[in-house]
């Protein structure tokens, strides 16, 4: 009762005198919490039960499928940065979609890639985008891909040992960092770098963007390794195909190149280029 | 890092789903948990979306192992509308999977159709409907529902919308999408017929200069025979997919459903 009275006897105008510390503790109700509640199976071992019904991995006979993502890469050069991915979704063997959108526009010049889960990362990169218009709207600026990206490793880091699936890179370019290319994933890694390929898909384009990579490439000698380097990738891991999804990081935001059917680009490739001999075209 | 990579063996047979329960396997094999909260259902769904309007469609079997509960287990639910038989609703959702979870699943989504209509004053769009959905299944990242859900309506501008989803939330828009026991066998039938996947324009030459036929819009009474011959094919194949064919068609008109009657062995 007493509460009640003091909460309605309080004149109106006093409310509005806000503090410093007022102000935060009211941020700190409006922001949503990094830890949301999920709803948990009424048992003791929530993860290893996870695992036994969701893990194809270490059981394939394992009821629930969750689809997952494959190849993806980012790497920065002089004009900025080149994020490309596969668009394959696997669950178990069975190819669940060829036409995923790996690159997630987290706002216009932030990009996320999706590579483990996909409900995952769909989820996460887009809760992601909200927490990055909140920072916007309270603090007048852009968010920086650090800070960005430090909200994603901080909220991954709350969930370990859950179950989360997830390896993603921030790319974008802000005034104050620049180009700017971090990695993030389920363990709660963040590593700030210059070339990122994650994935099952990561050696063989790691094969490909090692061997031709140079930091002084023009943007139409980087967005073709980036292509280049998703094409092996396809080529050689089962989990990835599909399309080709590419896009351009610049200072005023990022560009799209195309969401590129693989297999003409393939035989393009051999037949032009006279790369992949180790395939042949005739039937003999 | 290690989750990142799924290169488990290729196992043998195709992934028909009725293993419902996981097996015996000896020592080696994957721990069974006490904790099995889950029946696979069986059947099967499929959607199909055009220019002006979009299917969904599914067999009414119910299936638990090798037994069949009921020939007459509807999949497809109206979502919104009014009163208990969900009257002038214009979205449709379809589960294949585990029925108990399937329903609870759908009465939630309806739940939140509705309350948005009374707090809003307006009907919900479909891309809200489909990303709401997207939440609810997600919330139970950690204690899944054990079902493959397929929603579908007309979009913004009147054309067909479709949504497919994993059992915890991940979701694209798509023309088409099988979901269930028979996904496998009836996928790559709509990749080819609706797609046109792997088809080439027969006029133009080879090697590079083959032309890809580009897939376009279908009219719908192409799709429901399609719809009918992918169930009645898939029927032919599979044990858990039968007894009748339930099929809600959307139109800026509303919902048409309709019930064909499949084979019952």
């Amino acid at each position: 009762m007493d509460a009640l009275v003091a909460q309605y006897s309080q004149p109106s105008h006093s409310a509005q005198d806000t503090t410093l510390d007022d102000s935060l503790a009211l941020s700190s109700k409006i922001a949503p919490p990094l830890s949301l509640n999920f709803e948990l199976p009424p048992i003791d071992s929530h993860s290893a039960w996870l695992r036994a019904m969701t893990d194809d991995h270490s059981n394939p006979q394992c009821p629930i499928k969750i689809a997952h993502g494959t190849t993806t890469l980012a790497f920065r050069f002089k004009g900025g940065i080149i994020v490309a991915t596969d668009s394959r979704a696997t669950a178990g063997n069975w190819i669940a979609s060829q036409t995923v959108k790996k690159v997630i526009e987290i706002n216009s010049c932030l990009l996320g890639t999706m590579a483990g889960g996909a409900a995952d990362c769909q989820y996460w990169l887009a809760y992601l985008g909200m927490m990055c218009r909140l920072h916007e709207l309270r603090h007048k600026r852009r968010i920086s891909v650090a800070a960005a990206s430090k909200i994603l490793a901080n909220l991954v880091y709350s969930y370990k040992g859950m179950g989360l699936s997830m390896g993603t890179m921030c790319a974008g370019v802000t005034p104050t960092e620049g180009p700017a290319l971090y990695y993030v994933d389920n363990d709660g890694t963040r590593l700030a770098g210059n070339m990122f390929c994650v994935g099952s898909g990561q050696t063989f384009a790691y094969g490909v963007l090692d061997a031709e990579y140079k930091y002084e490439m023009e943007e139409d000698e980087a967005l073709e390794l980036g292509k280049r380097s998703i094409l092996a990738a396809t080529h050689r891991d089962a989990f990835s195909g599909g399309f080709i999804n590419l896009y351009h990081v610049k200072e005023e935001g990022w560009v799209k190149h195309g969401f590129m059917d693989t297999n003409p680009i393939f035989w393009k490739t051999k037949l032009e280029k006279g790369e992949f001999s180790n395939v042949t075209s005739k039937l003999e | 890092m290690a989750s990142l990579f799924q290169q488990s063996m290729p196992s043998t047979g195709p992934g028909y789903s009725f293993a419902s329960a996981p097996t015996h396997h000896s020592s080696s094999g994957p721990r069974q948990h006490a904790f099995y909260p889950y029946t696979d259902n069986g059947g099967s769904t499929l959607g199909i979306s055009g220019a002006t309007f979009t299917i969904l469609a599914g067999d009414t079997r119910s299936t638990s192992g090798y037994n069949i509960n009921s020939r007459y287990a509807p999949k497809l639910f109206r979502i919104g509308g009014d009163g208990p038989e969900n009257e002038g609703a214009r979205i449709v959702l379809s589960v294949v999977g585990f029925a108990a979870d399937g329903n609870a699943l759908k009465e939630r989504l309806d739940t939140m159709v509705k309350m948005y209509r009374y707090q809003h004053g307006k009907e919900i769009s479909v891309h809200a409907c489909a990303q709401r959905l997207s939440h609810i299944l997600y919330g139970k990242r950690f204690f899944p529902y054990y079902v493959t859900a397929i929603l579908g309506g007309l979009d913004d501008e009147g054309k067909g919308a479709l949504y497919s989803y994993d059992p915890v939330g991940s979701y694209e828009r798509e023309q088409c999408r099988a979901a269930g026991a028979a996904s496998s066998l009836i996928m790559p039938f709509l990749d080819n017929q609706v797609n046109l996947k792997n088809q080439y324009d027969p006029a133009s030459g080879e090697g590079l200069e083959k032309v890809m036929r580009v897939p376009e819009p279908l009219p719908q009474e192409t799709v429901e025979q399609l719809v009918r011959d992918a169930f009645t094919s898939a029927v032919e194949r599979h044990i858990e997919v039968g007894d009748g064919l339930q099929m809600m068609i959307i139109t800026k008109e509303g919902v048409q459903e309709t019930f064909t009657p499949l084979k019952k062995d």
